[in-house]
């Protein structure tokens, strides 16, 4: 039998298989040009210090710099108090530091001493430290493209994974636990 | 005169670059490194408003990557070494103009694949027309004795009836 009428119809079928494909990708959440590669070195500052705050005028944070990202499994979470999306995902953050233990380390970006402050102090303060960058120099060395960013970091300081955007309950069950788990081990 | 600040507009306007988005503090005191850095600048994509060059983008990251770009040059790197460098953290997709490589094979050779595949379809059908057609199909065949007679009797039908209701559909 001549089958050669339903060449047009398997033309279409393959053609909207194709653009259905399309449209089901994300064209904003491309892969890290850094994935399995070394973090960037970097020594960012701590918070800085501001006059009449609650902690006397001291800076905040601690500072954060390549060198605390050797020896555990670790996230590190860029973020700014101007952010509106950080806020969606600073709930996930501190149930994973509070919750599950896990190191996260904050990359504060481009924000004012006292803002970022007022932010971590109202909305809770999940990170092992904090690095203060001012410039934005230190995220585009990660290769961040906005702000909230988080990556999933080895024990050996090696950068496995990227997130782009808040950080959701899925993402937490989904990918961004089981990988640490994974990575632990 | 009206004509002549026109003219002098018309030609200055022609003559320029459009200033993009490059604000006058970033812009380089060596106006062949400035030129450099505008000519890697049209070839990086703004990250964040990913159809414009961080040349055009008034994005804060465009800002910071052009200025990054200039510090670049200020430390003696090449165009290929900035672009590297912002390549390293951002991958291709930075490049407005995508390298030739196996994961882009598809992007380059992808029209002049489809291009080639739709001109053999077309020829292979003008071909097969054209042996259609050799083979007598485009000549038609005369009429057998009896479709003589039938035609002749439709004809006569016709002329009798007058063409008053041979005009129908």
């Amino acid at each position: 039998m001549n089958l050669k009428f339903l060449l047009p119809a398997a033309i279409f079928a393959a053609i909207a298989v194709a653009f259905a494909v399309g449209l089901t990708l994300d064209s904003q959440r491309l892969p890290s040009a850094l994935i399995d590669k070394p973090a960037p070195r970097f020594d960012l500052p701590p918070i800085a210090a501001v006059d009449g705050t609650g902690d006397n005028g001291e800076p905040y944070g601690g500072g954060f710099s390549s060198d605390d990202l050797e020896g555990r499994v670790s996230l590190v979470n860029v973020f700014a108090s101007w952010c509106v999306p950080c806020r969606v995902e600073h709930p996930q953050l501190m149930s994973l530091a509070d919750d599950h233990g896990v190191t996260i380390f904050g990359i504060n970006q481009k924000d004012k001493a006292k803002d970022a402050r007022d932010w971590l102090g109202r909305h809770g303060d999940p990170y092992r430290a904090i690095g203060a960058d001012v410039t934005g120099r230190t995220s585009i060395d990660w290769g961040v493209y906005g702000v909230p960013e988080t990556f999933v970091v080895d024990a050996k300081g090696r950068i496995r994974y990227r997130h782009v955007g808040p950080i959701m309950e899925r993402d937490l069950t989904g990918t961004i636990l089981p990988l640490i788990a994974e990575l632990g081990s | 005169m009206r004509a002549a600040v026109f003219l002098v507009a018309l030609v200055l306007a022609l003559g320029t670059r459009g200033a993009g988005a490059v604000e006058p503090s970033e812009v380089l005191s060596d106006p062949v490194l400035e030129e450099r850095a505008r000519e890697i600048s049209l070839g990086l994509r703004c990250l964040v408003c990913q159809n414009q060059t961080i040349d055009d983008s008034n994005a804060g990251l465009a800002k910071d990557l052009r200025i990054l770009v200039r510090e670049r040059l200020l430390a003696g790197d090449s165009d290929q070494e900035v672009m590297a460098f912002v390549t390293d953290r951002y991958g291709d997709f930075v490049l407005l103009k995508p390298p030739l490589k196996a994961g882009t094979a598809l992007l380059w050779f992808g029209p002049g694949v489809i291009f080639l595949l739709g001109a053999m379809g077309l020829m292979r059908f003008y071909i097969n027309r054209r042996r259609e057609m050799a083979e007598g199909g485009a000549i038609p065949k005369p009429l057998s004795g009896t479709e003589k007679k039938r035609l002749k009797a439709l004809l006569t039908e016709d002329a009798g009836e007058d063409g008053a209701e041979g005009d129908g559909p």
